[in-house]
């Protein structure tokens, strides 16, 4: 079927059959590759992608569904070629991620956290991050680099710097 | 080298391989997309154990997209076996089952179709006729007398039984006047990345060559893949560039790769196999050790150990490629930390009807570490003494390093003591026991777990030798080349892929070290294994040890030669000639020196200002051999496993629920050793996943079966990975004793977390229940399983009452 | 992973999805899809026809009525998390939200997607029992309405005649202070239970118990309201032994779930811890708000 989705800003208009699923539909029909497939069945998170601002599961939703949603995906919240967003680069600092398979969906959770909620707490980012697993870190370098991005993003408009 | 002389080895620099993973654009095998690939499902078999008495592929082979449906008698016929470790001719291992169906969810049939979804499709409209047979489930009744056979042909359900005896057991337990015994079951879990397995494979018939994009993590890959397929090594081009999403052990999809190469060279298209999760759970054979252990120690009144016999008993599933051989590489620190003088070790490894298991973190010395430690635990309550203190009674001092224990392997450096004092200096013991009484009195279950715990490192491989009489290796290598181009910049290349350990940040951090050129300035590649140098790959927790050692060898090789060109060309003698930052200067008289850009216009360019007979250009590479490694094992079985051995130290407060059985870990100290860290970050990192990996194999993870043989932990619902939520915040303490073997005084770091956290907290919540009267010692440690515990104990107690 | 083909609908409002579901047996409504897509994703549903009603804007409110709440079937469960109608006047479904799923699967998901799903381990319909919710659907161009004790009829199996589309869902608003109490053991804090408790509460002026619903949930293949407990408990005050022998009293005749997760005895005894629980916690919450008062 053709479905008309918008994704990162720009409209694609795609033929594709309806049980397409918007990951399957993003990495193999837009070429989209940082959301992965870890279980497909909703559970670990890996898929996580922005829809309307809220971090979903792009293994749970057909790409049907998504039709009049703005989808982000990580290829989205990278400023440009080389650059990256404060949370990108507090993952970096952190080294908030091992094989990093799991990174762009831990991302972007982290940007709808910070999005809504600019000074979590240690206990809401780790309930913000709970439903996207991670093998390789124990989750400490993560919470920490989401820390770290909200505590700089704070001190982005702040006269003199991050807050004391 | 001391730490404090290190410019770039032990700062807190960032992980290189971070960047593109933050941006989406890790080089997956999910990413790798060719034209008009095909891509395969598979029919896998519904019952414990069947004969296959047909399959008809009629309706799938006309159904959309459908290319070819192949079957094991076609897949049989056209390729080798695959490879085992142990000497078990009659135990042949096949990507598809043939004739005989072993386990629910082998693969009896693979289709290749234009899309995943088409495949899966014509996957179910495969009809295969099955008989089923009678199964065997549990690792001692596959020993019993009339047990079902898993292998007819082999005529027993048993691949392995070795005893070994290494010093003077009978005696020390004669003359102990204290014993005890426990059994220890650790259940059958695995590390379950989030990436599945996957191999893309494309067969070039113009030039003969296979080409393999993998998710792979394994010694000898693309051997094995030219040997099962009847072609030659040079045939096969493994690409390891792939970046790898977790593997810990268990990325060894040789069955896939096996399956995947023949059909691209059958087809004459490209061929995928990604797993989805219910083929990776089921059918990935990529479950971990499920092993009961019967320990028996023998100690003194005040808790010194005089020795110990072990018997482990390893529920292989149904096949064997080199799982067996996770009974072999505890040999080499059998004893832990302790100085126990004599053992007696039996270890027996039994076919069932079961998944087949591969290699995972630790290679089987996790099982052993619960073991040990929990009889440490039990000697302390049958004494009436604190845990903490039984274990300082027996350490192995600092002084006594290096020190050789029963099996034959020596230890290369420690101060166990010293750790441990770190950790109580954080976190006051006394105070500790205090809260927890605390909490038992307010009528909660309360326990303190403790856990020391050794990391074998430097991936020796020595355990097939032991395990295996026919296999005589010794060699196990790892290597690095690097070259400097005319410009001057320079790249260096690891022969292996990566699967988060962050390889090229180690390689770049290591080289510039010994140059004098910032890391970040160094490019490093990981090229095909066609244009590759040996690697033992990142098994074994070797790479700091193995590649960092080639890394090293490699620049040190490079700048002498960059020395002995500089010293040639300033007309002065090699011994008086400094190579400093890339520039060389003369001792005498500094201000005479060439810089980097001038050595390197001389060796592109200037084969007239060079020493005679010296190559142009600057390229060296090293292959660096295992230390210590280059013996074979005795014939009693003594024999030096691995080089280097890390320590870690757990200390954990965990509270029980008592009516729901739920456990809560409310405090976790870890105090970790393991050498100098050539990345801080990295170190952490492992010590800290591995950690939360251990806390899921106590508490939470299982492959559980029915008592139909069905795997009923299949999916992401059943099986439990540790979120966010179950991992509590850990607090590290590092402590650094250089090993004498290493180029930096590095030893491993990736396994240690998860060696130590599942007897920590096995031991916590025995602690937790002592009061109760009760004991458990069997992984997982269930809160429902717990629960059901408690009641029991409870409901006893008020009968007695 | 991958889905069996199926044919895609997005009807403009409900009558449009009642005619597509009349007109091919093997269709189903799919709203949020958290539930349905892995069933689908592994092959344990395969509709020939999906209708999806999460667009159809007059199915997704929360609406104050005078002695209830109306919640749209299509309202997503991360819209009455925040909704501030419902802190106010359902406390105990305010309450219970968090724990239901994660954060990215209640982005997505709906409450009418949930009742209907009727999987025994789902917060959603125990609270819809225990607080004697009224489940209204479409069908034939017709409204009709089940009360939620009747709508649950065994492991993810409904009321619902065939072809109907689930509207919306009314709790009953309990007038005064009320306090609320809701426990879940599982094996992760976001998994589904094993065991869920929910309880509300409303004293009177001398600090007994004046009304109390308590429904277990996940214990049985349908949520159950524990009637013999919220009798013996009516006109007392809550003390910890009393609630303690009413619940377990009251679930002394239940025919737990047994499987890989929990035994039948585990959940029997989780469930009268549980319900203690949340009625303890629902007396406090009812004498805070009190005091508030």
């Amino acid at each position: 079927m053709r479905i008309e989705l918008t994704v990162n800003g720009a409209k694609h208009v795609l033929d594709i059959e309806a049980r397409t699923t918007l990951l399957d539909c993003l990495r193999d029909h837009l070429g989209l590759k940082g959301a992965h497939a870890g279980c497909e069945h909703g559970v670990c998170g890996a898929c996580t992608v922005l829809c309307d601002g809220a971090a979903v599961r792009s293994c749970l939703m057909f790409a049907p569904q998504a039709e009049g949603s703005t989808i982000t995906t990580i290829e989205g919240v990278t400023p440009a070629p080389g650059e990256l967003s404060p949370v990108q680069d507090a993952f970096c600092e952190t080294h908030g991620m091992q094989c990093g398979y799991c990174t762009p969906a831990m991302i972007l959770t982290a940007h709808a956290l910070l999005a809504g909620n600019p000074d979590p707490t240690r206990d809401e980012i780790v309930e913000a991050i709970s439903g996207n697993i991670c093998r390789c870190t124990g989750y400490a370098q993560i919470v920490e680099a989401i820390s770290l991005a909200a505590e700089r993003m704070r001190g982005t408009n702040t006269p003199g710097g991050p807050r004391p | 080298m001391s730490a404090q002389h290190f410019r770039f080895v032990a700062s807190d620099r960032r992980v290189r391989e971070d960047r593109r993973f933050v941006a989406g654009k890790g080089n997956f095998v999910a990413d790798v997309v060719l034209p008009g690939t095909l891509h395969v499902a598979l029919v896998t078999c519904p019952h414990a154990a069947a004969r296959i008495k047909s399959i008809d592929k009629r309706a799938a082979l006309k159904m959309p997209g459908v290319r070819y449906v192949i079957d094991g008698a076609e897949l049989a016929a056209g390729t080798d076996v695959l490879m085992a470790g142990l000497d078990t001719p009659n135990v042949p291992r096949r990507p598809l089952a043939f004739e005989v169906a072993r386990y629910s969810g082998e693969w009896v049939a693979a289709v290749a179709a234009e899309t995943r979804a088409q495949a899966e499709d014509a996957a179910e409209a495969v009809e295969v006729g099955y008989e089923p047979l009678p199964f065997v489930l549990d690792a001692e009744k596959a020993m019993e007398k009339n047990a079902p056979l898993v292998h007819e042909k082999h005529g027993s359900n048993v691949l392995l039984d070795r005893a070994f005896v290494w010093g003077t057991v009978e005696e020390d337990f004669a003359a102990s006047p204290r014993k005890l015994s426990l059994r220890v079951k650790w259940a059958r879990s695995s590390t379950v990345p989030i990436e599945t397995f996957g191999v893309v494979a494309r067969w070039d018939p113009g030039g003969d060559i296979l080409d393999v994009w993998a998710s792979i993590q394994m010694p000898r890959y693309a051997e094995q893949i030219a040997s099962a397929l009847k072609i030659p090594s040079s045939s096969v081009r493994v690409h390891y560039d792939v970046d790898v999403g977790g593997s810990y052990g268990v990325k060894r999809g040789i069955k896939h790769s096996v399956l995947v190469g023949y059909l691209a060279r059958r087809l004459g298209a490209p061929v995928r196999l990604i797993e989805d999760r219910l083929e990776n759970m089921r059918g990935g054979d990529a479950h971990g050790p499920e092993r009961l252990f019967d320990v028996e120690v023998a100690f003194d009144n005040d808790g010194t150990v005089r020795s110990m016999k072990m018997q482990a008993l390893e529920n292989l599933g149904a096949y064997a490629g080199r799982s067996p051989f996770q009974l072999g590489k505890p040999v080499g620190s059998i004893v832990g930390p302790y100085k126990i003088k004599s053992v007696q070790y039996r270890a027996i490894a039994v076919v069932t009807n079961k998944t087949t298991q591969d290699a995972v973190r630790g290679f089987g010395q996790g099982p052993t570490n619960l073991a040990l430690e929990r009889a440490m635990d039990e000697i302390a309550n049958t004494l009436g003494l604190d845990p903490l203190e039984v274990r300082r009674r027996n350490l192995i001092r600092a002084h006594e390093f290096p020190y050789l224990i029963p099996s034959g392997t020596t230890y290369d450096s420690g101060d166990y003591e010293t750790v441990i004092g770190k950790v109580l200096a954080d976190t006051d013991y006394n105070a500790l026991i205090k809260e927890r009484d605390r909490l038992r009195a307010e009528g909660k279950l309360a326990g303190i777990g403790i856990a020391a715990c050794l990391e074998p490192s430097g991936g020796n491989a020595t355990f097939e030798a032991l395990l295996n009489p026919k296999i005589t290796t010794s060699t196990f290598m790892d290597s690095c080349r690097i070259n400097v181009d005319g410009n001057g910049t320079v790249t260096a290349t690891m022969h292996t892929t990566s699967s988060g350990q962050g390889h090229e940040t180690l390689v770049g951090t290591v080289i510039g070290e010994v140059l004098g050129i910032h890391p970040d300035a160094i490019r490093v590649t990981r090229p095909d294994s066609l244009n590759s140098l040996p690697s033992g790959t990142p098994v074994g927790s070797r790479m700091a040890i193995m590649l960092g050692g080639a890394a090293f060898h490699a620049a040190q090789k490079l700048m002498d030669k960059l020395t002995a060109i500089g010293a040639h060309d300033l007309g002065i003698p090699r011994e008086r000639a400094v190579y400093e930052k890339g520039d060389v200067y003369d001792r005498h008289k500094p201000a005479d020196r060439r810089s980097w850009a001038e050595l390197v216009g001389i060796a592109h360019r200037n084969i007239h200002r060079m020493p005679a007979s010296m190559e142009p250009g600057l390229a060296t590479s090293h292959i660096y051999s295992v230390p210590t490694g280059g013996a074979l094992p005795a014939a009693d079985g003594r024999v030096q496993m691995y080089p280097c051995f890390s320590f870690e130290f757990h200390l954990l407060l965990l509270t029980i629920d008592p009516d729901l059985g739920t456990p809560r870990i409310l405090r976790y100290r870890v105090g970790h050793d393991c050498g100098t860290q050539i990345n801080p970050k990295i170190v952490r990192g492992m010590t800290m996943g591995g950690i939360a990996h251990g806390i899921g194999a106590a508490l939470y993870e299982e492959f559980a079966y029915n008592d139909e043989g069905q795997l009923i932990a299949q999916s992401f619902m059943d099986y439990l990975l540790p979120s966010s939520h179950e991992v509590p915040a850990i607090k590290l303490i590092e402590h650094e004793t250089p090993s004498p073997h290493t180029v930096f005084g590095q030893k491993g770091s990736g396994e240690s977390g998860y060696l130590g956290a599942p007897a920590a907290v096995a031991n916590a919540v025995n602690d937790a229940l002592r009061p109760l009267g009760i004991s458990i010692n069997t992984l997982p440690l269930k809160a429902t399983k717990l629960g059901d515990l408690i009641a029991a104990a409870r409901a006893k107690s008020a009968t007695t009452a | 992973m991958k889905s069996a083909p199926f044919a895609y609908s997005r009807p403009a409002d409900v009558d449009e999805a009642c005619a597509l579901l009349a007109a091919d047996d093997g269709a189903r409504v799919i709203a949020g899809g958290q539930s349905l897509v892995p069933m689908m994703a592994m092959r344990l549903a395969w509709p020939t026809r999906l209708v999806d009603i999460a667009r159809i804007a007059s199915l997704s409110y929360v609406r104050d009525e005078k002695d209830a709440v109306a919640i749209g079937a299509c309202t997503r469960q991360c819209a009455i998390e925040r909704d501030q109608v419902v802190a106010r006047r359902l406390p105990l479904l305010a309450r219970t939200m968090p724990f239901i799923g994660h954060g990215a699967t209640r982005a997505r998901g709906t409450i009418g997607g949930s009742l209907a799903h009727a999987d025994p381990a789902a917060e959603l319909p125990l609270i819809a029992v225990t607080l004697d919710a009224t489940l209204s659907y479409r069908l034939n161009g017709n409204t009709g309405d089940i009360a939620a004790r009747d709508f649950f009829q065994g492991l993810m199996m409904t009321a619902l005649p065939a072809g109907a589309c689930l509207a919306s869902v009314r709790f009953p608003v309990w007038p005064g202070k009320v306090g609320s109490g809701f426990h879940e053991v599982n094996a992760r804090r976001s998994d589904f239970a094993f065991v869920a408790a929910a309880a509300q509460v409303q004293l009177d002026e001398d600090g007994k118990c004046r009304r109390i619903a308590i429904g277990v949930g996940a214990a049985t293949a349908t949520p159950i309201r524990l009637g013999a407990a919220e009798k013996a408990l009516t006109g007392i005050v809550l003390g910890g032994k009393q609630v303690a022998d009413a619940v377990r009293d009251a679930l002394s005749d239940i025919e737990p779930l047994d499987d890989l997760h929990a035994s039948a005895a585990y959940r029997r005894r989780a469930a009268a811890a549980l319900a203690a629980r949340a009625v303890a916690d629902a007396k406090t919450d009812a004498e805070r708000a009190r005091h508030a008062h």
